[in-house]
């Protein structure tokens, strides 16, 4: 019997590549091999470890505000100072450090080549020198922790004037370190990007067509492209707030009477800067949030035993947000004093952005209906990114609708909001395509049970955090505040309720270590997994070896004859049907 | 199953949580109440979309978990039930806009009868200033900012001779008419920011920002600042009076004008060390945080300060002396006032500096 007429999208007959294997770069040296490796996956592996290391020190400062929000004035090394400079650097490791370079640099060197069916990135070389400078800029910003003043206070977003003025720790060394690091980021960060864009475009196997990529692919893709497009706002906005501070230009800055003395700056304008962060800004969570979009994509569809529901609208809907997400900046400064007739504007391009995203989250849970689900690890950890994913976009409607804006703008609420939606999400993303992908990575299993712990400890300490939080914000708490002090409209029940807030985070935080640990010792005494421990169809689970030795597929490149998407074929053999199975071989010898 | 059970949870918790809490909007005091009719609607139409699709999701976790003898169902695409789909949100979508757009047409729009206010932000404090009897605020500009003009009035303009200065720590309004608040910063972005009035606006440095709203509700309210403005930004507040107009007018009157803070003639007593140690305290900004008429402020005021004996946050009492004062200029948080946030950034001043100071604290 001829599946082609049951299977979507399959045929038999794909042109065999012209070229076999590609010249590949062979190290000699093991030094060539493991550190200055030109070899994606192990620069995956270097650019994963070293954002989880930085990722760790964000962690740690989040308890650290924790511990004095919830505890008031008992731990007396957290002066105010301090704790400006902690959110700061948490907010920005956690954004750019942390989640921009693992999933670009860390899950996007891994999966393209190996999804794709590719050989390699297409310029090893440079996508090698793209980690370095990463690293570099990592270590830069970390210095700013040992120079006279610390590192910069000046919350995530930089705003000027007070960045570079005396009132803010930081306004001398730290904020040029962080600045000059964050140019090094975009550099290096452009390196890896056109890599990855490149790649996705033309090394694709034969028969790979842009619709039969998995969405994994096209999530890492349309954030790579997004990136490209918005990280140069924030490289010219860090070079011209360091000229104002460096040479005295005043891009940024007006005329300023600062503690009482009369600065030379004239005519800047403080909105210009923000209209050029938010420029960046709002694409970013649009980079951390797509590459999660379509990781938890893949991960519902393989352990739901079910294809993806609406593949073609969940492409478009990533293009769509990808695209509209460069025309709603300014819903991030509806009380910043700019023209408040941009209110309309802005409000209406948010929300409209509304639709394609609902649509994702249909398609996630229609994808579940009448599935097979198993619930493994990674799918539990999808499942719980659905679920904080649609608490964090609707309470985005409310932020989007410029009037609703107003009285939540700068309160808790907000801190509430992006944390559901970009912070809590991505990480669940993330830790569910760890104990995914992590067989393929290393050839074992990670303990389930430990496994488990993490995700419920993990999941519902983390609702628990950020649920109640919105509540303040409603009350109107500010955010980026050391201490409520005296204050007539907030009632002492609140400071029991941050109090509660900073237990759960403590354990939430001290619970990551169960998975460290996980990790570190599953390498060894994990149980081994096999090629295909998920059953899953994309080509990363078809390699000759694994883990996939270099080269990724051995002497011959698959050939795709069929989408990401073959499970639970109606007349199949297996529950799954692999991309590099023709349309006739479907019927029980695939594998 | 446990997944499933835990979801359903959450979701009913929440719903809980939200009509349960303690925790919710303060009671309003301006004319915004459509701010918290279109949040109400947000909440009505994001709340049942939140259960439902939760609910769902709980739903499929439990009936369709893994069984060995079972397969998922083959169905790529589904069309109709896209676009039903789509068309729902896009309604939903549209019956939050449509109204939050109709009130920010009324937010954007100032009444031509609106009283004007004026805000001054600084770090890490308020000031405000009426326009007086002719209704027209005068011209300012920072050049002319110094101790005796920290409002930057310009000295030359007839408009602003009348306005009311008020350097201390409150704004008192008058209930039922339309205040059109300017706002305008010296030094760095700050918010002005009330959340009984729900308006609120950032300040920044180098143009005037505005928002209007109407007083409904007497009472005292806090003042913050919302937008972050450095070290001291959780410290700088005030109080907004929200009163009968005869109220208002009394208080109004008791305040001075820009005309009578120029009149007070300064005991100058030319070169003496303590007129140099104003000079050094005004050039150090030392009186944005520090008030030499008794006034609360940011920190303790200095007038009297010489000989106060004053109790730190340790609990412990220490008099001041010339001492006491040199350590807490070159290191703030040795000792800190209580009551105080420890705010005050170290300042290093040559001797002779240092002296005037001294001689200029001890003189007040
Ligand atoms: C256990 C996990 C976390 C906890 C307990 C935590 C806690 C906090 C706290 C207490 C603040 C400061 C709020 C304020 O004073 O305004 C904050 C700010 C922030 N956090 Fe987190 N956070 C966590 C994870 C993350 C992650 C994974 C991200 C990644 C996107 C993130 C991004 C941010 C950002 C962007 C800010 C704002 C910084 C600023 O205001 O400049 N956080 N977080
Ligand atoms: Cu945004
Ligand atoms: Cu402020």
């Amino acid at each position: 019997m001829a599946m082609t007429d049951v299977a979507h999208d399959a045929v038999d007959y794909v042109r065999p590549a012209e070229v076999a294997e590609e010249a590949l770069y062979h190290p000699k040296t093991w030094l060539g091999k493991y550190v200055f490796s030109q070899d994606a996956k192990i620069i995956a592996l270097q650019y994963s470890m070293t954002a989880m290391a930085v990722g760790l020190i964000a962690l740690l400062l989040s308890v650290l505000m924790r511990l004095q929000l919830g505890f008031p004035g008992v731990f007396s090394f957290i002066t105010p100072d301090a704790y400006i400079q902690f959110v700061t650097m948490h907010g920005m490791i956690m954004v750019i450090y942390l989640l921009t370079a693992l999933f670009l640099g860390g899950f996007g060197n891994y999966l393209i080549p190996l999804m794709v069916g590719a050989r390699d990135m297409v310029f090893p070389y440079v996508n090698m020198v793209s980690y370095w400078v990463y690293l570099f800029a990592v270590l830069l910003l970390l210095a700013s922790f040992f120079v006279p003043g610390g590192p910069t206070g000046s919350g995530w977003t930089l705003y000027p004037p007070q960045t570079i003025l005396p009132g803010t720790p930081g306004a001398d060394w730290g904020i040029l370190l962080m600045l000059i690091s964050l140019a090094f980021f975009v550099i290096g960060f452009t390196m890896g990007g056109l890599n990855y864009v490149v790649t996705v475009l033309q090394a694709r196997t034969r028969g790979m067509s842009l619709m039969r990529l998995p969405l994994t692919v096209w999530g890492i893709f349309m954030a790579t492209i997004l990136a490209l497009l918005a990280f140069p706002a924030l490289l010219v906005s860090a070079v011209m707030m360091t000229l104002d501070s460096v040479l005295g230009t005043s891009f940024f800055m007006p005329a300023i009477v600062s503690m009482g003395q009369t600065l030379d700056y004239s005519g800047g304008s403080p909105v210009l800067f923000q209209h050029l962060f938010w420029f960046f800004g709002h694409p970013e969570v649009y980079i951390v949030a797509l590459p999660a979009f379509g990781i938890v994509s893949e991960l519902i569809s393989v352990h739901a035993r079910k294809n993806i529901f609406g593949y073609r609208l969940m492409v478009w809907a990533i293009v769509v947000i990808g695209g509209l997400s460069f025309v709603v900046w300014a819903h991030h400064m509806y009380v910043s004093g700019m023209n408040p007739y941009f209110g309309f504007f802005f409000a209406t391009t948010t929300l409209i952005i509304a639709v394609p995203t609902a649509i994702k989250v249909y398609n996630w849970v229609l994808t579940l209906w009448r599935g097979n689900i198993r619930l493994t690890v990674p799918m539990l950890f999808a499942i719980a990114f659905v679920f904080t994913f649609i608490n964090g976009g609707l309470t985005g409607i409310f932020l989007g609708n410029v009037i609703v804006d107003i009285p939540l703008s700068d309160t808790y609420f907000v801190v509430a909001h992006f944390h559901m939606v970009m912070a809590v999400s991505p990480v669940l993303a993330v830790f569910g395509a760890v104990y995914h992908w992590y067989p393929k990575i290393t050839g074992r299993m990670l303990n389930e049970t430990l496994g488990k712990f993490h995700f419920w400890v993990t999941f519902v300490g983390l609702y628990c955090i950020y649920y109640p939080m919105h509540y303040l914000g409603i009350l109107g708490v500010p955010r980026r505040y050391y201490a409520t002090g005296v204050t007539d409209f907030i009632p002492e029940s609140a400071q029991v309720m941050n109090a509660g807030i900073s237990i759960a985070a403590i354990i939430v935080a001290s619970t990551q270590l169960v998975f460290l640990y996980n990790l570190a010792v599953s390498t060894t005494r994990g149980k081994p997994a096999g090629d295909n421990p998920w059953g899953a169809t994309t080509l990363e689970w078809q390699t000759a070896t694994t883990p996939p030795s270099h080269g990724n597929f051995g002497k011959e490149l698959p050939l795709v004859y069929r989408w990401a998407y073959d499970y639970s074929v109606p007349g199949a053999k297996e529950d799954f049907i692999p991309q590099n199975v023709p349309a006739s071989g479907d019927t029980g010898d695939a594998r | 199953m446990a997944l499933a059970i835990i979801l359903v949870l959450l979701v009913v918790g929440s719903v809980l949580f939200h009509f349960l809490s303690p925790w919710y909007l303060t009671p309003i005091a301006s004319n915004w109440n459509y701010i918290d009719d279109t949040l109400t609607i947000t909440f009505i139409v994001c709340g049942i979309v939140f259960v439902a699709i939760n609910f769902f999701m709980a739903y499929c976790v439990y009936r369709y978990r893994y069984r060995k003898d079972r397969r998922a169902a083959y169905e790529p695409e589904n069309k109709r039930m896209e676009w039903w789909l789509t068309v729902f949100t896009t309604v939903g979508v549209i019956a939050m806009l449509a109204p939050g757009l109709f009130v920010w047409a009324k937010y954007v729009e100032v009444p031509d009868n609106a009283r004007l206010v004026e805000a001054v932000g600084q770090q890490w404090k308020w000031s405000y200033r009426y326009p007086g009897a002719d209704g027209i605020l005068g011209t300012v500009d920072i050049r002319h900012m110094d101790g005796r003009n920290p409002f930057g009035m310009n000295p030359d303009d007839p408009n602003g001779q009348d306005d009311v200065l008020v350097n201390g720590p409150e704004i008192h309004l008058p209930l039922g008419s339309p205040i059109k608040m300017l706002l305008r910063s010296k030094d760095v972005l700050h918010d002005f920011y009330v959340p009984q009035i729900r308006a609120k606006m950032d300040l920044v440095p180098g143009m005037i920002t505005y928002f209007w709203f109407t007083p409904t509700r007497a009472g005292r309210y806090d003042v913050l600042c919302a937008e972050l403005c450095g070290t001291g930004h959780y410290t700088m507040r005030s109080h907004m009076v929200l009163e009968e107009e005869s109220a208002f007018n009394a208080w109004l009157a008791t305040q001075p004008t820009f005309a009578d803070t120029q009149a007070v003639k300064v005991a100058s007593a030319g070169g003496s060390l303590a007129e140099q140690g104003r000079q050094v305290a005004e050039s150090q900004g030392c009186i944005g945080c520090h008030s030499i008429d008794g006034s609360p402020s940011v920190g303790p005021t200095w007038k009297g300060l010489a000989g106060r004996t004053e109790t730190l946050a340790d609990g412990s009492t220490v008099v001041v002396d010339d001492e006491y004062l040199m350590e807490s200029i070159s290191v703030p948080n040795a000792s800190i006032v209580a009551g105080y946030p420890p705010i005050m950034p170290p300042y290093q001043l040559d001797e002779g500096e240092m002296a005037a100071l001294i001689a200029y604290l001890n003189s007040l």
